[in-house]
Parts: C-alpha cells; sequence; structure tokens
C-alpha cells in the first residue's frame, strides 16, 4: 500500500450517472487488476473505494514539476490511473464534479486482485453496472497474456447506462451485453447470456443478487469481487468482516476484495 | 535548521504508571489491530506504545455488516469486539508481535460479566510483552439486563476489584462517555483500585439512510469518533483530572499534535489516537513527528510539565 497525491487530469461523464476520471501519480504499488484504491475528498471524513478501471505503471506525477523534482525523479514514466464511478451518493457525487488539476491523496495497491493464472484458454468475465470497471483491467492483462479467448458479459438495466463496450471490443474480447429491458443486446440478465456460453473459468463483480445468480448458473470455477462499508480499507479496523464456508471470517479490503467461488457462504 | 535543532532538544518523554513512553502517543484500541498492518507501513517502535484490539475471553465474530457509517467529522462503528479470543492472542499475536514491536503493548480487554474480565486478564498474566492492562467497561453485562458495566458506578468499581485481584500489570479502566455523571465512574474505579483511567470510548450514534429509511448499520447504533468527538472528550478528561488522582490516557477525536498538548493540558498522561489512523495510515507516526515543532512553537520545553496545565 502506498499513499500518493493523484492529479487529475480529466473526469467525463460517460454514461448516465457514470464518470470516467483519469489520474496521474504514482501507481507503482498497484499489483494487479481487482484491486482498489481509496480515495480522500474534502470534507468527507472516510475515504471512498473504487476500483482500478485503468492502470499505466510509473511513478511521476506532474508534467510541469519544479527542476530539482524533475532532476531526482529522473525520467521516471508517469503513473496513469483510470477509474469509473457512479454517483450514487454525496462522495460520488462531489468526486463527479471535480475538475482537472485537482489533487487527491490516494491510497493505491489495496486488496488481493483477481487470480489470471486461473482463467484457461476460454475465460469469461461478467460485470454488472458500477462492477464493470474493475473487468476492463482484468481484460486487458488477460488479452496481454496471449492465446486466450476473452469472453465478456457486460450488464446495465438500459441502454443509457451503457458504457465500455467499444472499449472491451478493442481490446479483442467476445463482447455480449444484457439490458434488463432489452433496449441493447440480450433482453434479461448477464446469466441469460451466460447460460449459452463455452468457458473455462468466470470473473464476475457487480451487485450481490447479479452475483447470486450467478453463483445459480455458472458451469465452472470462478471468483467474484464483494463489496462493504469499510473504516480503512487496509485491514485495520474489521469493518468488512465477511463470514466464509469453512466458518472463518476474512476482510473484504484486505483477504478480498476477491473471493474464489467455493470460498464463499451463499 | 536552528528550529531544527532547538526543537531536537524537546523532551517528549512521559512516565505511564512506572513504564517511560518516549513519547505520550499511543494509536487506540480497535483502530490498529495488533499492529501488523501499521508495522508494514512504519517502524511502529516510534510509538509510544499502542492498545491493541479489544480481547474477549472467548473468539468474536462480531456483529453483521454494514459496521460502519460515515458522519462529518467522524464515523460510527459497530464492529462488535471481533477478535480471535485471548487464548489465540497469547499463543499466537503476542509471539508474532514480538518480531515487529519491542516495547511494552496495552493489552485492552473487554468482558460480558465480572468472571470474563477477570478470567482474561489472568491468561494473559505473566506475558512480559504486556505493559498495562486497559479494561474497557463500555461493553454490556450479560447478567444485568445488557447495561454497560461503565454506566454504573458500582459495577465498574467490581469489575476494577476483580481485574486488580490477578493482574499482574497496572490496570487502567477504559470509561464510557455514554453517561450523565463521568467523574462518579472515574472515582469508583479509583475506590476499586485503578491505576490510571482511560477515556473516553466512542459515543453512541447513529444513521438513517434517507433512500432505504433504514439505518445505515445492520446493528442501528454503534460508536461515534473521530475529530467531531474532540470537545467533548477533552471536557470529560478535564473533569475526571480535577476528580481523581491517577494518570489518565485520554483520548477522542485526536489528530494532531496540537490535539495531543491539548489533551494533555486537560489532564492526559498519554494521548490515544483511534479513527484518524483508518483514513490517514501515517497520521500518528506523523503526529509523534510534529510534537517537538508544537512544543518549539508555544515555549513548552517538557511535556510532563503541562499535564493539567489548564486546571
Ligand atoms: C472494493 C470496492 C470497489 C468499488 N469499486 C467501485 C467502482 O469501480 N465504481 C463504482 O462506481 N463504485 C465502486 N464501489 C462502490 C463505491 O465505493 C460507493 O459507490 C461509494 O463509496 C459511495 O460513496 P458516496 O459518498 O457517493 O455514497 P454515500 O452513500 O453517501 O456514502 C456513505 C458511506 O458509505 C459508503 N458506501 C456507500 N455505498 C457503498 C458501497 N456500495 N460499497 C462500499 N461503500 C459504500 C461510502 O464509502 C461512505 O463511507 C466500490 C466499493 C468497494 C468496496
Ligand atoms: C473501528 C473502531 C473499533 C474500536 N474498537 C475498540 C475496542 O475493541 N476496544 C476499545 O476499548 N475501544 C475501541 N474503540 C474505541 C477507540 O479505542 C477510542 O476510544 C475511540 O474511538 C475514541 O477515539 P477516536 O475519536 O480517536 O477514534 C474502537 C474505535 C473504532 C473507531
Ligand atoms: S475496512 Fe477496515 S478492515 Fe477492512
Amino acid at each position: 500500500m502506498k499513499e500518493a497525491i493523484f492529479e487529475i487530469r480529466e473526469n467525463k461523464k460517460i454514461a448516465k450517472n457514470t464518470y470516467e476520471m483519469v489520474l496521474a501519480g504514482d501507481t507503482t504499488a498497484i499489483e494487479k487488476p481487482g484491486q482498489f484504491v481509496n480515495l480522500k475528498l474534502e470534507g468527507f471524513f472516510l475515504r471512498r473505494p473504487i476500483s482500478v478501471c485503468d492502470y499505466e505503471t510509473g511513478s511521476a506525477h506532474r508534467d510541469g514539476r519544479g527542476a530539482a523534482e524533475q532532476a531526482t525523479a529522473g525520467s521516471a514514466a508517469q503513473g496513469r490511473l483510470t477509474l469509473v464511478y457512479k454517483a450514487v451518493g454525496e462522495g460520488t457525487e462531489k468526486m463527479a464534479a471535480l475538475g482537472a488539476g485537482t489533487q487527491l491523496s490516494v491510497l493505491t495497491g489495496l486488496g488481493n486482485g483477481y487470480a489470471q493464472e486461473k482463467a484457461g484458454d476460454a475465460p469469461v468475465l461478467i460485470g454488472g453496472g458500477a462492477g464493470i470497471p474493475p473487468m476492463y483491467a482484468l481484460c486487458k492483462a488477460l488479452m496481454a497474456s496471449g492465446g486466450k479467448k476473452v469472453q465478456v458479459i457486460l450488464g446495465f438495466n438500459t441502454k443509457d447506462e451503457i458504457f465500455y463496450q467499444e472499449k472491451f471490443e478493442a481490446l479483442g474480447a467476445e463482447v455480449h451485453v444484457a439490458t434488463a429491458d432489452g433496449s441493447v443486446g440480450e433482453k434479461g440478465f448477464v446469466t441469460d447470456v451466460l447460460a449459452k456460453l463455452e468457458y473455462t473459468y468466470f470473473y464476475a463483480c457487480g451487485p450481490l443478487p447479479m452475483l447470486r445468480a450467478i453463483e445459480k448458473t455458472a458451469k465452472s470455477d470462478g471468483e467474484y469481487s464483494f463489496e462493504e462499508r469499510m473504516g480503512c480499507g487496509f485491514g485495520a479496523c474489521m469493518g468488512c468482516s465477511m463470514k466464509m464456508a469453512d466458518g472463518s471470517y476474512k476482510r473484504v479490503c484486505k483477504e478480498g476484495p476477491v473471493f474464489g467461488r467455493e470460498e464463499i457462504a451463499w | 535548521m536552528v528550529n531544527e535543532t532547538k526543537a531536537a532538544s524537546r523532551d517528549t518523554r512521559v512516565d505511564l504508571l512506572g513504564i517511560e513512553l518516549e513519547n505520550p502517543i499511543i494509536p487506540a484500541s480497535g483502530t490498529f489491530g495488533y499492529g501488523k498492518e501499521f508495522s508494514e507501513l512504519y517502524d511502529i517502535n516510534i510509538l509510544g506504545t499502542f492498545s491493541f484490539k479489544g480481547t474477549t475471553l472467548e473468539p468474536r465474530f462480531g456483529n453483521p455488516t454494514p459496521r460502519i457509517a460515515e458522519t462529518p467529522n467522524g464515523m460510527i462503528n459497530a464492529v462488535g469486539l471481533q477478535n480471535p479470543g485471548v487464548i489465540a492472542v497469547r499463543d499466537k499475536e503476542l509471539p508474532d508481535m514480538k518480531k515487529f514491536f519491542h516495547k511494552p503493548v496495552m493489552a485492552n480487554i473487554s468482558g460480558f460479566s465480572v468472571e470474563d474480565y477477570a478470567k482474561t486478564v489472568e491468561i494473559l498474566s505473566g506475558q512480559d510483552q504486556i505493559g498495562w492492562f486497559e479494561v474497557n467497561i463500555s461493553c454490556p453485562n450479560v447478567h444485568g439486563g445488557g447495561m454497560a458495566f461503565g454506566t454504573d458506578p458500582q459495577m465498574a468499581k467490581k469489575v476494577t476489584e476483580a481485574v486488580k485481584k490477578v493482574a499482574d500489570k497496572p490496570v487502567i479502566m477504559k470509561l464510557s462517555p455514554n453517561v450523565t455523571d463521568i467523574v462518579a465512574i472515574a472515582r469508583a474505579c479509583e475506590e476499586g483500585g485503578a491505576d490510571g483511567i482511560s477515556l473516553t470510548n466512542t459515543l453512541l450514534g447513529m444513521r438513517i439512510d434517507l433512500k432505504t429509511k433504514k439505518p445505515v448499520i445492520a446493528n442501528k447504533m454503534g460508536g461515534f469518533s473521530g475529530s467531531a468527538i474532540f470537545p467533548v472528550a477533552l471536557r470529560m478528561v478535564y473533569q475526571v483530572y480535577e476528580a481523581v488522582k491517577i494518570p489518565i490516557v485520554g483520548m477522542g477525536g485526536v489528530s494532531s499534535a496540537k490535539d495531543a498538548i491539548e489533551m494533555m493540558m486537560a489532564g492526559a498522561t498519554a494521548v490515544g489516537v483511534g479513527a484518524a489512523n483508518l483514513t490517514d495510515p501515517w497520521v500518528s507516526k506523523k503526529i509523534v513527528e510534529e510534537l517537538p515543532e508544537v512544543m518549539e512553537k508555544y515555549g513548552i520545553s517538557s511535556l510532563k510539565e503541562i499535564i493539567g496545565a489548564a486546571h
């Protein structure tokens, strides 16, 4: 885990209530897709946890550094972090209103991340709404590892909420869209698409009812990302504990947010 | 440069019940685990000490989630004393802690009956890593209709006496602020033989979600802490200082070296830092590092001299 000051480069609306924020800063603590960051927002006591949607590793964060800083930073690559978030409450609404140039304190490198080595040669990535962002970094990493047919199922309520479909397609994944009202793609839920696919492993992130439905439908091994209200995000407060199938407890922020299918007590 | 040398000569040491602390800063129970997560971020030996997670006789999973809510300048938690139980703390957490923390640690204990408290402390007696027992009496008494021990002077005294009988280290009674007369509770603990008092624990609070019309926290209510409670905690430390002779560990809303010094002026010998560790994991280190500068600014040469200075 690292704390660093990030500077917002871009913050724009990409779908209904949905925003994409690009930040520059030290991303060297981010190890893999499925991890999250914890953002400090002015006027709010607790940080806001948001999944890493995309990142480029680097430690420098300012283009316009002073000469001395430039010298010590040498030719360090600039770190970039992309977050996609829904404005659902006071904090995320505040985030949506922040302009380029705003600086934020960000804790990076939180949580365990996805087990990419388990993917097999035809994994399926399932994201619902605000659960889609971490699937993008995962899709990118799996495509980069080569020799895989990566299938992606994106679930939305309706047409206005759709985002990132073309970005997943541009990575070379086979993309399926499901909308609850049938305005685009398959009418229904991600599980209606999942039932028709062949896959070696699954990765899923989205609202709890969606995860439960996947648990009933999925035919392979797989893993899920969970959300919980967090006090710290780095394992100190026990605010985010989850009871597991074996009776033990795990912290969503530290041992999670990704848990194997077999670990979960539904 | 001149200021730095001056600041370096400031004396931050205090004596807490026979043990000298390098500085008065003590991360508060429940916000620092058993130290491990923070030891990966910085050398926690720079702290005065820390108080480990509230430990009970039996292992506890704690309350259902959500356990956390936000408030203006603070938070509410209803973790429900999740901990692995005293045996695991003695046999696993303490030996693990030895690897990264080399000072006496404060053992925070909770219970649900007088016997629970005494047994838990007894099991931890004889552990030379422990410097003090901090006995949290904000817990409900299962034999007393669920009323917290710390809300009744007689019960508070009983717990103190029972723990004192078995403890091999100084006993610091940690008070609940959810009472009409904090002074009466502090006095009862002193009469029961307490070596010190720590306060304050969290204030009972709640939040309601406007969308669902339901409490945010599954347990409905929880403990309110963070900078918002600082003036309340400071006032209670001030009142208790006037009423008892034993030393006080003051806490509640401390998030800077200035807050810590203010707490000491109210009467605290050492200062706990709680919720602030959760939002800024390096805050306790920063407070320790800032102390000499703030002392310099206010003309304080030794922290010992300012304990209770406001009286
Ligand atoms: C590991 C993790 C990854 C996440 N990734 C994303 C993401 O990539 N994109 C996205 O849109 N959302 C994501 N979320 C959800 C996001 O954290 C919440 O939507 C956000 O915290 C809401 O803040 P608010 O102030 O707008 O809402 P409010 O309801 O005003 O917030 C009040 C408090 O509750 C907490 N809270 C509210 N809803 C949630 C929630 N669903 N999960 C956790 N805490 C919550 C807030 O952090 C805050 O402390 C993630 C959550 C977790 C735990
Ligand atoms: C998440 C959390 C867990 C806590 N757990 C305990 C505990 O186990 N035992 C205890 O005596 N106090 C516990 N406390 C109370 C703190 O130690 C401290 O007394 C209180 O939070 C006030 O300080 P603060 O405002 O700096 O947080 C907890 C507080 C928080 C925020
Ligand atoms: S949020 Fe504090 S332990 Fe997970």
